[in-house]
């Protein structure tokens, strides 16, 4: 019995680990080829997976050809202000569809709902009108500008407040705090993890989005990286070891943060995913 | 003493009122103008047809909506999209699923291997289908490098117009699993652990608690993870935008009606024509998710 339960420890062990090989590779392959020459990169010899040498070459050069200062800086206040405006806005309107009662509730929030149900391609050729309109092409603000506001986020901070407690509203209450008071002092701050669930998500999918960078910032100097990576993959053309590095330095500092804060990443996700 | 009772039951109210629609404002004009509205304007765009150098609206009535049914590129996306769908979906559940059940126990290395299962989705979908189109190379790519190793033939993996959508569809799988396995271990979390005692018990084998206990119990999730993979998989964009060129033979094999979507409303500004083709997949979006509804009491467990 011992015996066995052993022998299924290390097949389970196994699978998970061929599994992991699989998930790895194309990562692994990304460092390896970023690190070759053209032609290493290119040679058809199986047993030399790795380097000769470790090159910066390709490294220096796609940093001369694309500015990634710039680049990180853009797709940073891409993330931040998506947070920044999705958070204020869904912590109040949840607040306010899952624990005040009043008249036109029910209708509004099945606008949040409708919202959630629709494909976002419906949205994205008036939104563009509008941010063309404001004269607003190629900015900040326009990359930030469909998430000015989120009706997932809405929903998921309704959730979050309904589950709380009626007690403690009512205690606010009785020692006289108005319901502005209540919210700010009381109710908002227990809401933090689905505050910062609705955080990584806004962010994770403010950094993952790509079509609408493309469609709205064609300069070079207001892209995020996911359309700049988009771009120069006409321009390097067959150099691999180039666009690998330029991969590279475009996910490594998510996937830092995500080592660092994996926790909160999965966690966020569960929570904020499942209840999508 | 009631009269005052009820005084103050319609300030509460009154005061709910006002503070609610304080609120709610952001948010819901926010929600007009980057959405309700936009809908509206997105139908009553597929109506027109954008004139020359992109000035003046012309109505044309139904005109983009009878060029799109006589389109044999929309009608092929549409089927592209599907293909896309039907492998992505199934596999990347099934797998993920099999992974959270693996992971829900107390064993060595548990974190590790959710760490590493999850990490695609922190990565740029750009990024990804970069890496997945250099391993897919036909002459110098890992995947053809590994199989002439083995003694196979090198595999046109996605320049095949056959088979190309399989090998997209892998990385979207790839892709995904971390996402999907990250749900349905929330998902088990839930599951008592009695039924798996009861069920040692009675002598049960792993496999028989898998369909017997896990399928039932995980099945609202796995509702709620394939209708929402469903409609995402249906606007699939990322993957064949970054891996398909316009000269590859497999292109009009696999281009997806997002696809199309953008190239006629931002690269061929024919905006009229784009609204038609998201009306499309809003139609097909809606009847896929109405039919999984209907669907689910057949199979999704509720207790």
């Amino acid at each position: 019995m011992e015996n066995r339960k052993h022998i299924n420890s290390i097949l389970l062990h196994l699978v998970l680990i061929m599994g992991s090989i699989v998930m790895l590779v194309p990562f692994l392959w990304m460092i390896l080829t970023a690190f070759k020459t053209i032609s290493e990169s290119t040679q058809m010899n199986p047993f030399v997976m790795f380097p000769s040498e470790w090159r910066l070459d390709a490294f220096e050069s796609v940093m001369t050809k694309m500015s990634f200062g710039r680049l990180y800086w853009n797709t940073f206040i891409l993330m931040l202000g998506r947070v920044f405006f999705a958070v204020i806005t869904a912590t109040l309107a949840g607040y306010a569809f899952g624990r005040l009662e009043f008249k036109g509730r029910n209708l509004m929030f099945s606008l949040v709902i409708f919202q959630m149900m629709v494909p976002v391609q419906i949205f994205i050729i008036p939104q563009y009108l509008i941010v063309s309109g404001l004269g607003m092409l190629n900015t900040s603000f326009a990359l930030i500008f469909p998430g000015l506001v989120s009706a997932f986020g809405t929903f998921l901070l309704r959730q979050s407040y309904m589950s709380l407690p009626k007690e403690l509203e009512e205690a606010a209450r009785l020692d006289g705090c108005n319901i502005g008071q209540t919210f700010l002092y009381v109710m908002a701050p227990l809401t933090r993890s689905a505050m910062v669930a609705l955080g990584i998500f806004t962010a994770l999918f403010a950094f993952k989005d790509l079509m609408w960078p493309l469609v709205v910032n064609t300069e070079q100097s207001t892209i995020p990286l996911s359309a700049a990576l988009a771009k120069i993959q006409g321009q390097f053309a067959a150099n691999y070891p180039e666009l690998m590095a330029a991969s590279l330095l475009a996910v490594i500092p998510m996937i830092i943060i995500y080592l660092f804060f994996q926790k909160q990443f999965i966690q966020g996700i569960a929570t904020s995913g499942g209840k999508l | 003493m009631a009269k005052q009772a009820k005084q103050k039951g319609t300030n509460r109210a009154r005061s709910e009122f006002i503070w609610g629609w304080l609120f709610i404002l952001p948010t819901m004009l926010g929600l007009f103008a980057l959405n309700i509205i936009p809908i509206f304007q997105t139908i009553y765009q597929s109506f027109f047809k954008a004139g020359a150098f992109g000035r003046g609206n012309v109505f044309v009535g139904l005109d983009n909506y009878k060029r799109m049914f006589a389109d044999e590129s929309v009608w092929q996306a549409l089927i592209n999209t599907f293909k896309y769908a039907v492998v992505e979906v199934p596999f990347s559940i099934a797998i993920a699923l099999v992974l959270a059940v693996l992971l829900n126990r107390h064993m060595r290395g548990r974190s590790l291997y959710r760490t590493i299962y999850f990490l695609p989705m922190v990565a740029a979908p750009a990024a990804v289908a970069m890496v997945w189109r250099w391993l897919y190379n036909s002459e110098f790519g890992l995947l053809n490098h590994l199989l002439n190793t083995l003694g196979f033939d090198s595999v046109n993996w996605i320049s095949n117009p056959n088979t190309t959508f399989v090998w997209i569809a892998v990385v979207g799988i790839w892709s995904v699993i971390g996402y999907n396995m990250v749900l349905f271990l929330a998902g088990l979390q839930e599951i008592p652990q009695d039924y798996y005692e009861a069920a040692m018990i009675d002598g049960a084998s792993a496999v028989k608690q898998f369909f017997n206990i896990t399928v039932p119990l995980i099945s609202p999730m796995m509702f709620f993870v394939s209708v929402t993979r469903i409609i995402a998989a249906m606007q699939v964009f990322d993957v064949i935008y970054m891996m398909m060129d316009r000269n590859n033979p497999a292109f009009f094999k696999t281009q997806s009606l997002v696809y199309l979507f953008y190239r006629y409303s931002f690269v061929e500004s024919d905006r009229g024509y784009g609204s038609a083709i998201v009306m499309l997949l809003l139609l097909v979006i809606m009847v896929i998710t109405v039919i999984q509804i209907r669907m689910q009491k057949k199979w999704v467990n509720y207790n």
